[in-house]
């Protein structure tokens, strides 16, 4: 079975459609990357798996293990192991991002059925994946990314992610705003996470990110479909050649 | 001349005085300051929201009447009573308790007083006709109704005294219970005289026992702070859902002395609690802190008058509310800063935060400034929890009403923080979190 079946989906927003039969299948330990321009629907796609108010899905449907996606809350589905790195990660002040992961972690787990994770053991394990990140401590007690710099809060994003071990990974724009040390650290924490049960999908509309997280597929999309696919050169032929051939297929 | 006509239940709450007036405690001097005050009551009667002040807590229209005064608690009434006060027990406090009007000196604390603390019944201090003390008690705005009428009425409360130089490391805890099964009136007034350089906190818990029905709690609260002395409240509001709370506190600061004061307010059918500072000594420090959590048909009102009178005082107002369902909080803040007050400097920011379409929130400050060399400011927001921090919690796994619960937590962190012990915080921290857990 598929770990994430999008299958012919079409997706509105406020009248408008976005999405117009996109499908897409993703296997354990592939990393899937999704490129195409600004306005091909990316980041809709990113958002509709994760289950983000406002959009209205008017055909076809997300699996999830074979089960449907669309039916569950977005924290059910967080529950499940669908993770989103955000784009733009937010800043929530007053909550510190200790207590934030710690309840977050722990409210996935009893959505398992799974114990809750003491606050000691939580601590170690926190800490471990934050040194792994270059992550400082001091940041973990502030504000969840209240202050954070642009890569530190994409790092937060990964810190999650390594916390959270989910099985699919949607990495939505992660390199909007980095700049190439930023990249190359984040770049690393996920290949750190890639494993042959782990599935990644990479949204990015530059080819850059792709030489620091190398994927096995490569889909172009544009006005709401896959295009076309192929292997990781599909990507360095892009570089090459850009986005304008694709406009008129689509 | 206006001839007000009297509302059958205005002429009802006259006779309830002429027959109480006698058992009141209190002679001589102080009953003519009752009747003095019962009778300017009587003048206006209920506030109604064609006053001003009372604009949105119609008093004529959300509790019709003032109602008959409680029966002096019975054995029964104190059990339930101490049942209640167990409940909400704080550790390592001095607590004393009023049930229904009256001090229950088997449920509080009186041993082993520290040196320089003085604690008697409101009823003794009149009885014994302590002429300073009981005009000081009594010496409250008989221009406001509720605040005229609980100096009429008021049949108990605590007077404490702090000596010179004395320091408290325990806080006592006045706690405030309805027992009665029949809906009744309580009228309490405490008073604390707080000498030079003395410190001490004071915790206010206002509670309702089992089986106590849409009883009216009608409370004031009298504090003067001697130069150099710290005084430290906190005031939570766990009354039951139908009950009626109408209170006030009139703290006035000496030179150089500091009041730290938190409210919260989580119960009640509906409350009023009006707080008027008077920085009455130079160089005085103020910090008013407030939290409203309010569900249901839930009304709670908190009206401050900060009077800044003399120069070189400092005030801050931090005050948050949370509304949900059809639920009403109304916050009203009026700074003075009289023409001596130079160096004046107050600040006030009020934050409403709307959990459904049907919350309501009123934010009225007011700045009326005479003097010319002073920084002033104050800020209000109203809004909802911001969409997209909840999606973003949610998509790492917390439900929604968890997601909520961190941010509301957050929201009215602010308010909270300013609690200055730790333990007090925790308990306040606590108390929150049951509304919070009541509505998951």
């Amino acid at each position: 079975m598929s770990l994430l079946e999008v299958k012919d989906l079409q997706v509105r927003v406020e009248e408008r459609e976005i999405l117009h039969g996109l499908s897409l299948t993703v296997n354990p330990g592939e990393v899937h990357a999704i490129m195409g321009p600004n306005g091909s629907g990316k980041s809709t796609l990113s958002h509709v798996i994760a289950g983000k108010p406002g959009y209205e899905v008017t055909g076809g449907q997300i699996l999830f293990r074979g089960e449907d996606l669309l039916e569950m809350e977005p924290n059910e589905r967080a529950a499940k192991g669908v993770f989103l790195a955000f784009q733009y990660p937010v800043e929530i002040p007053g909550v510190t991002t200790w207590n934030f992961l710690h309840a977050a972690l722990n409210a996935q787990r009893k959505a398992r059925g799974e114990d809750e994770i003491s606050s000691p053991a939580f601590l170690k394990k926190v800490r471990e994946v934050a040194k792994s990140l270059n992550i400082p401590q001091d940041m973990l007690k502030r504000g969840v990314n209240v202050g954070f710099s642009g890569g530190e809060k994409k790092r937060n994003e990964i810190l999650q992610m390594a916390l959270f071990e989910p099985a699919v990974c949607i990495l939505d724009e992660m390199d909007s705003g980095l700049d190439i040390d930023a990249l190359r650290i984040a770049a690393d924490g996920v290949n750190a996470l890639r494993s042959p049960e782990r599935a990644m999908v990479v949204i990015t509309h530059y080819q850059r990110l792709l030489n620091y997280i190398v994927p096995d597929f490569v889909h172009v999309m544009s006005k709401g479909r896959v295009v076309k696919s192929g292997g990781k050169e599909l990507a360095l032929e892009l570089e090459e050649s850009g986005y304008a051939q694709f406009e008129d297929a689509a | 001349m206006n001839v007000v006509a009297k509302t059958e239940t205005g002429r009802a709450l006259g006779d309830a005085f002429a027959v109480a007036r006698d058992r009141l405690p209190g002679k001589g001097k102080i009953a003519d300051q009752r009747r003095e005050a019962f009778e300017a009551y009587e003048r206006s009667g209920l506030p109604h929201r064609r006053i001003e002040d009372w604009k949105y807590t119609d008093l004529r229209a959300l509790m019709r009447e003032v109602l008959p005064l409680a029966p002096a608690p019975d054995a029964a009434a104190l059990a339930r009573a101490a049942a209640a006060v167990k409940l909400r027990a704080i550790d390592g406090v001095r607590r004393l308790v009023l049930v229904d009007g009256a001090f229950a000196p088997d449920l509080s604390d009186l041993g082993s007083l520290e040196k320089g603390l003085g604690i008697r019944p409101l009823r003794d201090v009149l009885d014994a006709s302590d002429g300073a003390l009981s005009a000081q008690a009594f010496a409250t705005d008989i221009s406001n109704p509720m605040i005229a009428l609980n100096g009429a009425m008021a049949t108990d409360g605590v007077v404490i005294e702090l000596a010179d130089g004395t320091v408290l490391a325990q806080p006592l805890h006045i706690v405030h219970v309805a027992s009665g099964t029949a809906p009744a009136s309580m009228f309490t007034r405490s008073l604390l005289r707080l000498g030079r350089d003395t410190n001490v906190t004071l915790v206010e818990s206002y509670l309702a026992g089992e089986g106590a029905k849409a009883y009216q709690a009608h409370d004031g609260l009298v504090v003067a702070i001697g130069d150099n002395a710290r005084f430290d409240h906190v005031r939570l509001v766990e009354d039951s859902v139908d009950a009626f709370n109408i209170s006030s506190a009139t703290i006035s600061l000496g030179a150089h002395a500091h009041l730290n004061t938190f409210g919260l307010t989580s119960g009640g059918h509906v409350s009023r609690y009006q707080l008027t500072v008077t920085c009455a000594g130079e160089g005085s420090k103020v910090e008013t802190n407030g939290v409203n959590l309010i569900n249901g048909t839930q009304h709670a009102d908190t009206t401050l008058f900060m009077d800044h009178a003399v120069p070189h005082c400092a005030s801050r107002e931090i005050f948050r509310a949370v509304v949900d369902d059809r639920a009403h909080s109304v916050f009203q803040g009026r700074i003075i800063v009289r023409p001596d007050a130079q160096k004046t400097d107050a600040k006030m920011m009020t934050r409403a935060l709307l959990l459904s379409d049907d919350a309501e929130a009123d934010n009225k400050p007011e700045l009326e400034i005479f003097a010319d060399d002073v920084t002033c400011g104050h800020g209000a927001t109203t809004g909802a929890l911001d969409e997209s921090l909840l999606f973003y919690m949610r998509a790492r796994g917390l439900p929604e009403k968890e997601a909520q619960a961190l941010l509301i937590q957050a929201f009215v962190g602010e308010a909270i923080e300013s609690i200055t012990s730790d333990a007090l915080r925790e308990v306040a921290i606590a108390t929150a979190q049951r509304w919070l857990e009541a509505r998951a």
